[in-house]
Formats: C-alpha cells, sequence, structure tokens
C-alpha cells in the first residue's frame, strides 16, 4: 500500500474521554495523524455525551455514540453496520478494556463488511485478565502479587489478615485503591463492587517504582515495537500525568517473553512495579495502547500506525531502537463548545 | 570507579539514568567530576587536579571523593 493510499482513510476509534483518567483515543488519533497526516479521517466512536473528543473536530471529523458493552455484540454490529454505510469505514481501533469482548466477537463479520481490525482473541483477552493473572505468571514464570477474589466483606477481611496493609483493591475492569486501614477496604470494596461489578480484587501491594510498557504483538509470538516509560507525576488515581521514556533490557525481555506466551495480537500496556531488588511485577496487562501511548511516538516507534498496518495485512518490520528520556507532561485545556454540539449528540447519538 | 556507559551527563551537572528514569541534579563541582569520570579519567588523576586546583587537604579530599563514591553508587550510577 502507498504512502498515499494511507492517507485517504477512514479510521474509527473508541476512548475520546480525555479527561483525568482518560482513555486512549485522543492519544491514538495524533499518532495516527503524525504518522499518515490530516488528512485521515478519523471518525469517534462514543458512550457517554461529555468525552471531550467528540467536540474536537480538528482530530474527530464525526462522533457516533454506540451502545455500551452490556447491551451485547449484536447491537454493537448493528450500530457499527450503520456507521460504516455512513462513513465508510477501512479500520476499527478499541481502546477499552470493557469493550473489547464483543469487538473481538464481531471482528469477523466486521472484516466481511470490509472493516479491518488488529485484536487480541478471546483467550488472550482472558489469560491476562485480572481475575487470571496470578495463574498466568504462575504458569509462565513471571512475578505476580499475590491476589484475593472478593466477593463479600468476610473476603475482604481474609485478604487484609493475609496480606496486611497497605493492600491493593481493584475494580474489575478499572480503578484501584492502596488502602490502609480495613474501614478503606471495605468501602472500596463496596464502591468497586458498585461500578464494575464482581468479583472485585485484592492485591498484594509492592513497593517499587511504577513502570508501564506499551507494546505491539503480531499475533506470532514476537513483539513489533516495545517502549517503556517510568511514572514521573502520579495522580491520584494513579494514572502518569508525567512520564519518562527508559530503557532497560529487563523490561524489553519481559514483554518478549509476554509476547512468546501469549502469541498476542495488537496494542497492550504492561503495568510493572520493580521492587527494590529489581523485580519486576506484572500489576496488570491492559489489552490495548495506553493513554501516553503518542510517547512513544515521541521516541521513535509509532505503534497505533503500525497497528493499522498490521490490520491491512502488511508485514511491518519491528521496530529497532527508540530514545530514552522523551518526557511526556500532560495537561488540561477547557475546550469550548455550543449547548448545540452537546443537544446534537444527545438526542441524535451523532455529531 | 566507572560511571555507568549509558548514563547520560551534561556540562550543567544534570544527570539521567535512561534504565531507571532516575535523574540527578549536581552543583558545579559534581558536574566537572562526572565529566572526567565519563572521559574515563583515572581517579587518582582527577584527584590530583583538584588538589591542584582548590585549596583543600589531600585527607580532607580523600574522606569527600569517598563520600561522592558512595553517593554514585546509592544513585545506582556506578558500573558493578
Amino acid at each position: 500500500m502507498t504512502a498515499e493510499k494511507y492517507s485517504c482513510l477512514c479510521i474509527a476509534v473508541t476512548g475520546l474521554n480525555a479527561n483525568d483518567n482518560p482513555g486512549p483515543g485522543m492519544a491514538v488519533i495524533r499518532s495516527l495523524k503524525a504518522a499518515f497526516g490530516d488528512g485521515i479521517k478519523i471518525i469517534g466512536l462514543s458512550y457517554e455525551s461529555l468525552e471531550p473528543g467528540i467536540y474536537m473536530h480538528e482530530h474527530v471529523k464525526k462522533t457516533y455514540q454506540i451502545p455500551y458493552p452490556t447491551e451485547g455484540s449484536t447491537a454493537l454490529f448493528n450500530r457499527l453496520t450503520y456507521v460504516h454505510q455512513q462513513e465508510n469505514l477501512d479500520i476499527i481501533i478499541p481502546n477499552f478494556d470493557s469493550e473489547l469482548f464483543n469487538f473481538i466477537k464481531i471482528a469477523p463479520q466486521l472484516k466481511r463488511l470490509g472493516i479491518a481490525s488488529f485484536l487480541p482473541s478471546h483467550q488472550q483477552l482472558a489469560l491476562r485478565d485480572k481475575l487470571n493473572l496470578k495463574d498466568f505468571g504462575a504458569k509462565y514464570d513471571f512475578h505476580v502479587p499475590a491476589d484475593h477474589k472478593l466477593f463479600t466483606s468476610e473476603d475482604v477481611k481474609r485478604a487484609a489478615d493475609e496480606f496486611n496493609f497497605p493492600m491493593v483493591i481493584k475494580g474489575k475492569f478499572y480503578d484501584a485503591y492502596i488502602v490502609y486501614t480495613i474501614d478503606q477496604a471495605l468501602k472500596s470494596f463496596h464502591q468497586l463492587n458498585a461500578l464494575w461489578g464482581g468479583p472485585v480484587i485484592a492485591q498484594q501491594f509492592i513497593k517499587g517504582t511504577e513502570i508501564n510498557i506499551a507494546a505491539l504483538g503480531n499475533g506470532k509470538g514476537n513483539n513489533t515495537s516495545i517502549v517503556a516509560m517510568r511514572k514521573l507525576y502520579i495522580t491520584e488515581k494513579g494514572k502518569a500525568w508525567a512520564g519518562v521514556t527508559i530503557k532497560d533490557p529487563k523490561l524489553l525481555e519481559l514483554a518478549d517473553s509476554f509476547a512468546r506466551a501469549t502469541h498476542w495480537q495488537g496494542g497492550y500496556e504492561m503495568e510493572i512495579m520493580k521492587n527494590e531488588d529489581g523485580d519486576l511485577y506484572i500489576l496488570e496487562v491492559n489489552p490495548r495502547f495506553p493513554a501516553w501511548i503518542y510517547l512513544a511516538v515521541a521516541a521513535g516507534h509509532n505503534q497505533p500506525a503500525a497497528l493499522v498496518k498490521m490490520a491491512l495485512g502488511e508485514d511491518v518490520t519491528p521496530y529497532g531502537d527508540y530514545q530514552a528520556g522523551k518526557l511526556f507532561i500532560r495537561y488540561s485545556w477547557d475546550h469550548i463548545a455550543d449547548i448545540a454540539d452537546f443537544q446534537q449528540i444527545s438526542v441524535f447519538g451523532e455529531f | 570507579m566507572k560511571i555507568k556507559s549509558n548514563i547520560a551527563t551534561s556540562e550543567n551537572g544534570f544527570i539521567f539514568n535512561p534504565a531507571t528514569g532516575d535523574s540527578f541534579s549536581g552543583n558545579a563541582m559534581a558536574a566537572q567530576l562526572l565529566l572526567a569520570m565519563k572521559s574515563g579519567k583515572p581517579a587518582e588523576d582527577i584527584k590530583k587536579d583538584i588538589l591542584e586546583k582548590y585549596n583543600v587537604s589531600a585527607d580532607q579530599l580523600e574522606r569527600d571523593w569517598d563520600d561522592w563514591i558512595a553517593q554514585l553508587k546509592e544513585a545506582n550510577l556506578l558500573e558493578t
């Protein structure tokens, strides 16, 4: 495919929630435009009417609301069929953990419509699920903190007895709290259970340096790109608000081991805690690009662009070295829109 | 005592460890020492230069040098 052909692509992207717990959508879009130019057509797919990307027409040509994952894959497919009829999509890049199951399920149907994607399988998705991560680590000899699945308040107390404090209470899909007392643990358990459903997870707290890895698996047991980032500023929600690329062969080997073990296809993010002995604990593996993915582009690896090429069936030569010492500092910005814009997306589901 | 080869240092004393993301700000003396160490200059030669340039006794310099090396070790900047 020629460079010119890339510039005409129509790519649908989710995760437009560029808020204090940002989805990766806007960073993915920025990466794609950096590679293919401003001429590519970006179609946003949103769940909420106040996802900032909906209103940023310099980045997103038009946005369509799509059904929540709980509505099932048929509803999603029907909606995407409609979007495709309007926009003639070439590729879809989903960016939320919770939506991936449905997107993977309908990927063959989308392909028949002419919409490409580059996603892991359901089996791969399940392997790294928070509920299975400890077993996965044991099977493949990765360091993973001990955990307990929490269904009741009694489970929380049992986990506290084993792990002591602090420990980490994590939602099934998102959010995690470091808790220091049983009261905090119970409060977090009930809050996350109400928000994301059960089970909630209690995880052993590992003290150390927080490092994230963004990688792109080629589905054949290798990575096309790996970029590691150390968090320099962390928000109350544990999100990196600033970070710097780092280069440590141990981190690259960890991501390569993960790709070998899983044959992961698509973007993923490993959340790592490096303890004082230098052991790398996998806290989570997120099945999509991280919100900081543009930092990887700045360091020399455009993973979203490579994913697009791989989705279109091209062989992409793995990236080589990248630049350590590239820094990102996130900032907030008051984007101005009109209430009529809000009305448009709220009432008609497209804007 | 060698500074790790991947450590980035600048003339103004800023140190960046690309393997860990750690960064440090040193004073003018630290900058001078780092540049000398990075260039491969032996410790004895560096110390000799200091004794010639600055008003410091050999005993004091030895103590300061030990302290300097301890800080570099603590910061994980030296080859093991």
